[in-house]
């Protein structure tokens, strides 16, 4: 059993908290996502994962197994959690081939040379690293490098996989079958992963569920659906996707856009639990619709084509949304006065 | 410029070559003239005859003993040195490591002096003590052997390991060694099969530096070695040169022997240029600097205590022997109060003329030399980095010249051409010391001064161009102004070492050019114990104020940018 457990996760730098108090459970066998700006403690968490660093405060399990404790000062070594790792900066040793960097765990581990020989082929076949196996890292590509490093990793078949920004490197061709193919020796093999990356496309493609930081603090946890359907603050919507935020105010059941009163009222329901009258109104770009008579009225300030896509600026009042619709669509001119209705909407707290 | 066939460029082309040919090309020419040509033959086999004989066999002998027992022993203590500051939890690592680095400017032909005071069989005062306390018959540590040569080398020249090592371990990317832990490699699996490997260009670099100084070393050898007719190779070119009077198979033996020491530089030379060009070990990284650091426990302290009492006996005790020794007022007394005195620090600096002489002429020797070599050197850098003009191989090929011509060579080589064949008589004056120092040195200044040329990019220079402003002016307004500090550095790489020189100017002085480290070497070889120890103490004190004299104006540089 390898379910991950993280208990009051806390890890200090000096005076920035990296990862404040986390709670989470990774679940035998799921393919878990960290998504979170730059700098929110990513790499820190997956870093504790491994064992490379001490924990200020909190606990991880593996099934049943303590890991790391801090208040026992008890941390298995990285060497003996038996894990696969992929480093964001690759880590492949210059000194060594490429079939040696992907042997070395093999070797360590002990096993016997037709097994090796073997499983280094197969993992360089599946990460499309055969043909260059003689070669040093020194000549490859970044891409290339990190392709040593994910084979590296596959080749052991850990109980749990850390991948940090695996694929960060690869052109979105390349990309794609990488993805694939790890997702099929997931089901192939059963391992645990977890997953870091900031490209928010990519862990929604991969993952069974997945987590959103901020700043060392999770912000929210659930399948991708959940989490793009409905994103617990206006954070997690604006990191999900595009996004329009457009600040209202619902008095006596009627909403007006603040600061717009003249473009007339909107049609909406305020959503329950919002504690002021005034709310803010998120929204995706491909939910808005537009129409030439009647809705929220507003100016074309701008239309540029995005190949299948048209990209409209509306202004309304002093506000401005961004609006995608599909090429084939009803066209309005730059200039041109339109409607707007709002087919899905979330609301947040002012601010 | 391209219309003209002969511009300002060409003229400093051939004004670069015409200076490397003068001072470094020639010399070494009239060394292998003289080492194998006879009556104007090539005759290979008298110079081998002569290597066979019993005396230039056993130097060469030694040279290799010397220099290989330095460079392995050096070598394994700068690992393990850099290994503890860079990837355990010593503590006071930062002191520690700046502490490793004083025997640096500790000059070793002084340090070789303090141990013979301290270890040489019958006199010294370690073994007269250990032989007193425990009732012994014969001295416990005998310095002036094959094994205290190397062992006093080695103090003073393991840094040069340390300093590679422990740079290259630092910049090194500390996930290349988590990504075999997390593979289940332990420590001893990791450091075997991953860091060592990876460090091995670095501790290389390390060691052949070494063995470059070691062979080429005059002072430790001189000091410990020809006493007891221990020599090596530069020691017997100096025996040789002086116990013959100058005459010429002396002098041809001196060539020969002076040959095998280029060509041995030239081929540590050209082993490191091969290992630092090979691409498979760029362990840089940009991001994330956390080194694996071993958890020491239990030998945190006592490796602490270890590498402070390393430090205390290759540092402290000798540097306080020669201060001790300096205040005496007879070799031999006791080091109580009433034997000391300071009449011997007023004596030398400014009643003796043999030692006042020499602070003076090692001074302003020192000083020319550092100016005229880091103007040269930038003239030259220049020329190299910055022109392209036919012609220029030839100044790239004389421009490593200097890098492989030990101090020994040099000073043969002027003196084969500096004493009147070609015209010009300059034996016995402060100029042929001079001439040396500028060959000597000038791969320092070729060095830093063309590292920061390197730095400033053409278009730079272009862009002043384009503005307005004749070749000249952009040189003046833009390319110096980005130089500069690359020329002050180089500087002091050339003034600090030259002031402490000994292997050369050993070989140039006459009766009233001796150099400081010249002072010392004679004074000790004459019985002065009491006044080489003053003198190399006032040596001691320029030295230490030279050092911070430099980290006082390359800090103020490194600020005002
Ligand atoms: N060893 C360290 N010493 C000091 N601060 C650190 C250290 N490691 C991380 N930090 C800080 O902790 C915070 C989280 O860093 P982390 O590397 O986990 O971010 P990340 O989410 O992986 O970012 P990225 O997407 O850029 O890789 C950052 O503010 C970082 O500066
Ligand atoms: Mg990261």
């Amino acid at each position: 059993m390898a379910t991950v457990t993280l208990s009051h996760v806390t890890k200090r730098f000096g005076g920035v908290t990296a990862v404040r108090d986390l709670d989470l459970e990774i679940q035998d066998g799921e393919c878990f996502s960290m998504l979170g700006p730059s700098g929110c403690g990513k790499t820190t968490t997956l870093r504790m994962l491994a064992g490379f660093e001490d924990l200020d405060e909190g606990e991880i399990r593996v099934g049943d197994r303590v890991f790391s404790n801090s208040s026992k000062r008890y941390y298995l070594p990285p060497e003996k959690r038996d894990f696969g790792m992929v480093f964001q900066a690759f880590a492949v040793w210059p000194h060594l081939d490429i079939f040696d960097n992907v042997a070395f765990p093999l070797q360590i581990k002990g096993l016997s040379r037709a097994e090796i020989q073997t499983r280094t082929r197969r993992a360089l076949e599946d990460t499309g690293l055969l043909k260059v196996q003689h070669a040093y890292p020194g000549e490859l590509s970044g891409g290339e490098k990190q392709r040593i490093a994910l084979a590296r990793a596959i080749a052991i078949n850990p109980q749990v996989m850390l991948l940090d920004e695996p694929l960060s490197n690869l052109d979105p061709k390349l990309r794609e079958e990488m993805r694939f193919e790890i997702k099929d020796l997931q089901r192939r093999l059963g391992f645990t992963i977890v997953f870091v990356t900031h490209d928010q496309a990519e862990a929604m493609a991969i993952s069974d569920r997945m987590m959103v930081m901020r700043d060392g603090v999770l912000q929210q946890v659930g399948s991708p659906i959940e989490i793009y359907e409905r994103p617990s603050s206006r954070f997690v919507f604006s990191f999900i996707g595009l996004s329009n935020f457009l600040p209202v105010e619902t008095r006596e059941g009627a909403t007006f856009v603040q600061g717009a009163p003249e473009a007339g009222p909107l049609a909406v329901v305020r959503p329950k639990g919002l504690p002021d009258a005034a709310w803010t109104l998120a929204c995706r770009p491909t939910h808005i619709d537009l129409q030439a008579e009647g809705g929220l009225r507003g100016t074309v300030a701008r239309r540029v084509y995005l190949g299948d896509l048209v990209e409209y600026r509306i202004r309304v009042g002093p506000h401005e949304l961004r609006i995608q619709k599909g090429a084939r669509h009803e066209v309005f001119q730059e200039g041109a006065p339109v409607g707007l209705t709002f087919r899905h909407y979330l609301g947040y707290p002012e601010g | 410029m391209g219309q003209r066939r002969f511009g300002t460029a060409e003229i400093l082309l051939l004004l670069s070559i015409l200076i490397l040919v003068v001072v470094v090309a020639i010399p070494i020419l009239l060394i292998f003239w003289n080492a194998f040509v006879v009556e104007g033959k090539p005759d290979f086999l008298r110079a081998l005859a002569l290597l066979k004989e019993p005396d230039t066999f056993e130097a060469l002998k030694n040279s290799l003993v010397i220099a290989g027992g330095t460079t392995v022993l050096s070598t394994i203590i700068g690992v393990f040195f850099a290994w503890l500051v860079s990837r355990t939890d010593l503590p006071y690592k930062a002191t520690m490591k700046v502490l490793f680095l004083v025997p640096f400017m500790l000059p070793s032909f002084i340090g070789a002096l303090a141990w013979k005071i301290l270890l040489s069989p019958r006199g010294g005062h370690i073994n007269r003590l250990l032989m007193d306390l425990f009732h012994l018959e014969d001295p416990v540590f005998n310095i002036m052997s094959l094994g205290g040569i190397i062992a006093v080398e080695t103090m003073y020249l393991f840094p040069f390991v340390f300093i590679q090592v422990s740079g290259a371990l630092e910049r090194m990317d500390p996930t290349l060694e988590e990504a075999a832990r997390i593979s289940g490699a332990g420590l001893f699996t990791i450091t075997r099969r991953i860091t060592l490997p990876l460090m091995m260009p670095s501790i290389l670099a390390g060691a052949l530096l070494v063995a470059l100084y070691s062979l080429a070393h005059f002072g430790v050898p001189a000091i410990l070695g020809t006493e007891r007719n221990i020599f090596i190779i530069p020691t017997k070119i100096y025996e040789k040169i002086y116990a013959s009077g100058g005459n010429f198979e002396a002098i041809r033996t001196g060539t020969m022997l002076s040959s095998i020491l280029v060509l041995a530089a030239a081929a540590i030379l050209y082993i490191q240029s091969l290992v630092l060009s090979s691409g498979r070990f760029q362990v840089i990284s940009g991001k994330s600097m956390r080194p694996m650091v071993l958890k020491l426990r239990g030998l945190k302290w006592p490796l602490l205590i270890l590498s402070v009492l390393y430090i205390a006996i290759t540092v402290v005790l000798p540097t306080a022997t020669i201060f001790l020794v300096g205040t005496l007022k007879t070799y031999g007394l006791a080091f109580r109060l009433e034997n000391m005195t300071l009449d011997n620090f007023t004596y030398i600096l400014f009643k003796w003329e043999l030692t006042r002489d020499a602070i003076w002429n090692s001074f302003y020797l020192s000083l020319s030399a550092a100016a005229v070599t880091m103007l040269i050197g930038t003239l030259i850098s220049y020329v190299l980095v910055k022109t392209k003009i036919r012609g220029k191989f030839l100044l790239e090929f004389l421009g490593v010249l200097p890098f492989s011509v030990p101090g020994t060579v040099i000073a043969l080589g002027v003196i084969l051409m500096w004493s009147g064949r070609f015209g010009i008589n300059l034996y016995n004056t402060a100029w042929i010391i001079f001439v040396a120092y500028i060959a000597r040195y000038m791969a320092f200044a070729l060095k830093s001064t063309s590292a920061a040329l390197e730095q400033v990019h053409d278009s730079l220079e272009e862009a002043a161009r384009a503005c307005g402003a004749t070749k000249w002016q952009a040189m003046r307004d833009v390319v110096l102004p980005l130089i500069k500090p690359g020329m002050v550095a180089a500087f002091f790489l050339i003034f600090l070492p030259a002031l402490r020189e000994l292997t050369t100017s050993v070989l140039l002085y006459g009766p009233h050019t001796r150099t400081i480290g010249v002072a010392i070497y004679t004074l000790n070889e004459d019985g002065e114990t009491v006044y080489a120890a003053a003198l190399a103490a006032i040596a001691l004190v320029i030295i230490m104020a030279g050092q911070l004299l430099i980290k006082r104006v390359t800090r103020a540089k490194i600020e005002s940018a």
